[in-house]
């Protein structure tokens, strides 16, 4: 691991101050995918500003929507009552992510930023276009079972690992940044960046910006709502393939409107808008929600070893649509 | 850079100790102050190996670096039992062969005790189907699921979970589930 300094900051506006004093400064989270990064001097910060002291509030406000401060761990919003009852999807989403031990040290706001990235990515023989921009791709040719179907490019395949993030897509989050020209905020679906030709470019935040706060909008629908996550084994995996759903329906059995994200599939969480779209206004049932999937997958590409993705995408929507369909969700 | 005198309280004993602000938890636990009885298998936050409790929360200290956990209350497996005075859910251990090589094991202990007590606050987990109770209902399946941080490479698991649901937290066992496990 390289040398850096270590900060501990106490609100926003000081995290940012400190993370001014260096060009190669990085805020610190729980470090379950920083600190793993910088081990393997793929991620070579001289400065880490230590931000878990900042507010992990999980607030319920008048309008209906709530407010989570980046800090909050993953555990603790998983288990929010709040986000149990209204928000489902982001409950089982985050509980199907990594291990309890990791949930307890991970906050909101890393859980976001962590490095969309493969196995190429880690290994410093390779040649990762992420790593070392202009260096070339291993994975394309390589071994690529869990790679992107979706938004890839010729640069990169990598898949963003996370599972909350996909809940969050799908809930139309916002997400509230500070920094040093200012507070601003950016719509979680925007946050992300396609890899393009510079997949090392992940986001859409400046040098400096910090994550203080996520907000979800009001979704009453959302009380029907959930996530299913297939993976190579039952637990402690990352995704092949995830989908997080709201499902809101006509007295007659039409859909009213719908919510519908991947995972495992893109180098950003996949607002399937294109199966939203098709699903408005149609009898609920499972010709719908193969016209849906196959809407959406429709510009799908697979690799070697990837492509099989495609149709498990498409199953996994139609499953996860007629799991929201039957009475008790 | 460099150097750091770094506090915490482990195993209920405050320790104040100099160390490169680059150690993860786990190598200062190990290397500098001696509590070997925590374990390095991956170093990658894949195995659980290295599990110890923080203000009573399960961790993996090889993920974490030491100079974040300053002031917090850290227990390792020397601090749920000693030789002679063994913890209940160690002394099930040996009861049900919880173990073979026993690498994994004190990763396995500090998680199932920090597993415990997210029971108690009524933290769900994947499996759970009810969101809205006021109580998760365990079962073998929410033990597995919830231990599945921590792998054991001998693959005594079977013993692990009757040892957890003896001691810890009462799991009525699914003979389906046995059967396929």
């Amino acid at each position: 691991m390289n040398p850096f300094t270590y900060e501990r900051a106490s609100d926003a506006a000081a995290a940012i101050g400190l993370a001014k004093g260096s060009a190669a400064a990085r805020y610190l989270g729980g470090g379950t995918n920083l600190v793993d990064l910088m081990r393997e001097t793929v991620e070579r910060p001289e400065m880490l500003v230590d931000v878990t002291g900042l507010p992990g509030r999980i607030e319920p406000r008048a309008d209906g929507s709530l407010l989570i401060g980046a800090a909050a761990t993953n555990t603790a919003l998983a288990a929010d009552a709040h986000v149990r009852t209204q928000y489902p999807l982001l409950s089982r989403a985050i509980l199907a992510g990594a291990s309890a031990q990791i949930r307890n040290m991970a906050t909101v706001g890393g859980n976001i930023l962590q490095r969309t990235r493969c196995r190429y990515f880690y290994d410093n023989a390779a040649a990762c276009n992420k790593r070392q921009p202009g260096a070339g791709c291993d994975a394309r040719d390589g071994f690529n079972r869990y790679h992107a179907i979706l938004g890839a490019s010729p640069a990169c395949v990598a898949t963003h690992p996370s599972d909350m993030c996909v809940a969050l897509a799908a809930l139309d989050a916002t997400v509230h940044l500070d920094g040093p020209a200012g507070p601003r905020s950016i719509a979680l679906a925007d946050l992300h960046r396609l890899p393009g030709d510079r997949p090392d470019i992940e986001t859409e935040l400046q040098p400096g910006e910090l994550i203080t706060a996520v907000e979800l909008p009001p979704l009453p629908f959302a009380r029907r709502s959930t996530y299913r996550k297939v993976r190579d084994r039952a637990s402690y995996a990352f995704a092949l393939v995830s989908v997080a759903a709201a499902l809101d329906l006509d007295k007659d059995g039409t859909v009213r409107d719908v919510r519908l994200a991947l995972g495992g599939v893109a180098h950003k969480p996949w607002r399937a808008s294109a199966a939203e779209a098709a699903l408005k206004g149609r009898p609920a049932g499972p010709e719908s929600f193969r016209a849906a999937a196959e809407a959406e997958l429709a510009a799908a590409t697979g690799l070697r070893d990837n492509a099989f993705k495609i149709e498990l995408a498409k199953r996994t929507i139609v499953a996860v649509l007629g799991d929201l369909t039957g009475d008790e969700a | 850079m460099g150097n750091a005198l770094m506090n915490f309280t482990i195993n209920g004993q405050s320790v104040e100790v100099e160390a490169d602000i680059r150690s993860s938890l786990l190598d200062l636990l190990r290397n500098s102050l001696g509590f070997t009885g925590t374990k390095k298998g991956c170093d990658q936050g894949a195995c659980g190996a290295c599990t110890v409790l923080v203000d009573g929360e399960r961790i993996n200290s090889c993920l974490a670096l030491a100079v974040q956990y300053q002031g917090r209350s850290i227990t390792t497996v020397e601090g749920l039992g000693t030789d002679g005075n063994l913890h209940p859910l160690q002394e099930a251990f040996v009861e049900h062969d919880g173990f073979q090589c026993g690498y994994c094991t004190p990763g396995q202990l500090c998680s199932a005790v920090g597993m415990a007590r997210e029971i108690e606050r009524n933290i769900p987990s994947v499996v759970t189907a009810d969101l809205s109770a006021d109580s998760v209902a365990i079962d073998e399946r929410e033990l597995r699921e919830r231990m599945s941080g921590n792998l054991c490479r001998c693959g005594a698991y079977n013993g692990i979970i009757e040892a957890i649901s003896e001691t810890l937290v009462k799991a009525p066992a699914l003979p389906q589930e046995r059967a396929r496990a």
